[in-house]
């Protein structure tokens, strides 16, 4: 478009303006005034809630979950199908988190609860244990045949050895074909010469008393350490009574 | 040429008619009839010990330096100290201190002026006297024994020796010259020479070790890494003779010094322990549970061939033969409750008891088959057992003396070949120690340091 001339065309150059911008306007009104499309219908939106009553139980208590739905067309809980709405009485044995997926043309929801159990204060879970190894014959031994105890610079048997001995026959009884060594020690007071000839008493005392007993003197073999192997080495009554002891050690089997 | 004067006289008179030990025994005990026991003191054991007989006056200057070699210092003082040392515990010599020496060198006999010496202040009744000398790495020694009192003849002895110029070797000769002035003046041959057997746990087993009589010297001989107890060397020393834990029990076991090695020694059943030669090296005793389950005293051959029992006692222990005779055993028994010392004839008959209280243990027979040396808790009560000291008893008339009275457990006496020393263990400085003592009482050593030491057997030559 030319806007050329001078003076003379002034008045025909403006109204041409105000036509020019006429026709802008009315091109404009006219875009404003067409009529909207219909809009499709809007999807209902999915929503999904799961509770958990109690939260926290014990072993063995229940629990309720309640879940509700709306706009899912589709419902589970954990993998399985449920309503849309609904409860369900749970019972789990340890901590659980419980998963609702719902499902519908206007998307997906997630909603998740947790039951807590608790060990209850009175009675701990126990824990479980590794199977334990199958027990060799030496532990069976050693937690069966007992040391026995003497008197100072003695050989003969106290009481309360005799009944360890009479226990101790009563075991090795029932593995006749076990043998055993009998160690005969000394605390440390005393000659090293003297204590090897007392810890030999001290071994034969338990041989015979186990003879005695019924048991074949070929599987009861003695030694004696005198005082060159203690068990303790303070010097006091308390340690040299442990040190007065035959030890009784399973040699074959 | 020794009785011209009282002293030597007195010595030598002894000595002729009685074992060295048993002069000293003797004396001891004559000087304690007069005393209740319990009345001993240390101080009574100096008395009497001086008692049995005036010492011999000794002097010995320092050996004299003969050549320039630069070795020749510290040979002269390992020469000078092993010399004084071995005369001074012969236990025949009064050792005049040599403050009181004349001035000078006295390196040859014609530096000896008898007067001097004989006269206060050293009054001498012996000079033992030389010179050493390093040529050529060899060590040559001359040495002089001069009888003051005799300035017609006054030699006694003058020898020569010549080794390799180290100083293992200048402790040898003047062990070898110490022995000779010993044996010409006591009568019979000296102990400096001979060789202390023991056990040690320096290694962190108990094994065999050996030392000479002083000390020096100490060198491992088993090497088992086991328990080894109880050696006893043959009376020729070529064989030492213990017991020791082997897989499944205790047995006897046999080291040859001629072989360098273990040598085979039958194996008995049970447990073998405490072996003890003849002093001719041809039986040996040992305790053994062999045939009966309890430890008892059996005899065999030297090889081993042929145990007899000999006792019944079962807790039967520690025998030793009478070196004099081999005809008769000491040996510890429990048999009658604490363990007592009883002795028997060597087929095991006439048994007698010896001790008849405490706790006795560890019997020694001197080499005159006259004394027993023996360990013993004399006041023993129960729960509070008192010390244990070294004790000699007069077999005969079963007189005892108290040998040791420093504390501690003192066990295991062994005499020494002369009869003059005993040898045994103590704990008296906090550890197991070997101490060694003359039978008098004097003379106090202690021979070992390193680590736990005991049951010390003296060779018998």
């Amino acid at each position: 478009m030319s806007f050329g001339g001078h003076k003379v065309n002034y008045l025909k150059r403006s109204w041409l303006l105000v036509l020019g911008m006429l026709v802008l306007m009315a091109m404009v009104s006219g875009c404003k005034k067409k009529p909207p499309p219909a809009p499709p219908p809007p999807p209902k939106a999915v929503t999904a809630t799961l509770s958990a009553n109690p939260t926290s139980i014990q072993p063995g208590q229940s629990s309720t979950l309640t879940w509700s739905t709306d706009g899912a067309d589709e419902v589970s809980m954990d993998g399985n199908k449920v309503d849309a709405n609904g409860s369900q009485s749970v019972s789990p044995s340890s901590t659980t988190t419980y998963h609702l997926h719902a499902k519908g043309a206007g998307g997906a929801q997630d909603a998740s609860a947790t039951v807590t159990v608790t060990a209850p204060p009175a009675t701990p879970t126990p824990t479980p244990r590794p199977t334990p190894p199958p027990i060799t014959d030496e532990q069976l031994f050693a937690q069966n045949v007992q040391d026995i105890y003497f008197d100072y610079d003695k050989a003969d048997l106290r009481p309360e050895a005799q009944a360890t001995l009479a226990r101790n026959a009563e075991f090795l009884k029932a593995h006749p074909s076990w043998k055993v060594q009998i160690e005969g020690n000394c605390d440390e007071r005393g000659s090293t010469e003297y204590n090897l000839a007392l810890g030999e008493r001290r071994a034969d005392s338990a041989r015979q008393a186990l003879i005695r007993a019924g048991l074949s003197g070929d599987a009861l073999k003695t030694i004696s350490y005198g005082k060159e192997k203690p068990v303790c080495s303070d010097a006091n009554e308390d340690c040299w009574q442990k040190n007065r002891h035959d030890h009784f050690v399973l040699t074959s089997h | 040429m020794l009785n011209k004067t009282p002293a030597t006289s007195a010595v030598k008179t002894h000595l002729k008619t009685l074992a060295p030990a048993n002069a000293a025994g003797l004396a001891l005990l004559l000087a304690i009839a007069l005393l209740p026991l319990n009345q001993l003191h240390a101080q009574d054991w100096i008395k009497t010990g001086t008692n049995r007989g005036a010492p011999i006056r000794m002097a010995v200057p320092d050996f004299k330096t003969a050549t320039a070699d630069p070795g020749n210092a510290n040979l002269l003082s390992v020469f000078n100290e092993t010399l004084w040392y071995d005369l001074d515990n012969a236990g025949i010599f009064e050792m005049v201190a040599k403050s009181f020496y004349p001035a000078g060198t006295q390196g040859y006999p014609a530096d000896i002026k008898l007067d001097v010496w004989g006269n206060p202040p050293p009054n001498a009744a012996m000079v033992a006297f030389g010179n050493l000398g390093v040529t050529s790495a060899r060590l040559a020694v001359q040495g002089w024994l001069y009888d003051v009192k005799n300035p017609a003849s006054p030699q006694v002895l003058g020898q020569q020796y010549n080794e390799d110029a180290t100083s293992d070797m200048a402790r040898t000769i003047a062990h070898r010259f110490a022995n000779e002035i010993i044996t010409r003046l006591g009568g019979v041959p000296g102990t400096a020479e001979s060789k202390i057997f023991f056990i040690s746990n320096r290694t962190g087993h108990k094994e065999v070790w050996q030392m000479d009589y002083d000390g020096a010297n100490q060198q491992q001989v088993s090497k088992l890494n086991s328990i080894a107890l109880s050696p006893r060397i043959s009376p020729d020393n070529s064989r030492l003779a213990f017991s020791a834990l082997g897989k499944d029990s205790w047995q006897i076991m046999m080291y040859s010094f001629d072989l360098g090695r273990m040598v085979s020694f039958p194996r008995f059943p049970g447990g073998n322990y405490s072996p003890a030669w003849t002093s001719d090296g041809t039986r040996i005793a040992f305790a053994s549970s062999m045939g009966t389950g309890a430890s008892e005293i059996y005899v065999a051959d030297a090889s081993g061939a042929g145990p007899k029992r000999l006792t019944t006692g079962k807790t039967d222990i520690s025998p030793v033969f009478n070196p004099k005779t081999n005809a008769q055993i000491a040996f510890v028994s429990g048999r009658t409750g604490l363990p007592q010392i009883y002795t028997m004839d060597a087929d095991g008959s006439n048994v007698q008891k010896m001790t008849d209280q405490g706790y006795a243990v560890s019997p020694s027979w001197s080499p005159n088959g006259l004394l027993l040396a023996f360990a013993w808790i004399r006041s023993y009560g129960p729960g509070v057992p008192g010390k244990q000291d070294i004790y000699i008893m007069d077999i005969a008339s079963r007189q005892i003396v108290q040998l040791t009275h420093d504390g501690g457990r003192n066990d295991y006496p062994f005499w020494s070949p002369d009869g003059r020393h005993i040898v045994f263990q103590s704990n008296r400085g906090g550890s197991e120690q070997i101490w060694s003592v003359l039978a008098d009482g004097t003379h106090l050593q202690q021979l070992t340091r390193t680590g736990r030491n005991s049951q010390p057997n003296w060779s018998s030559k």
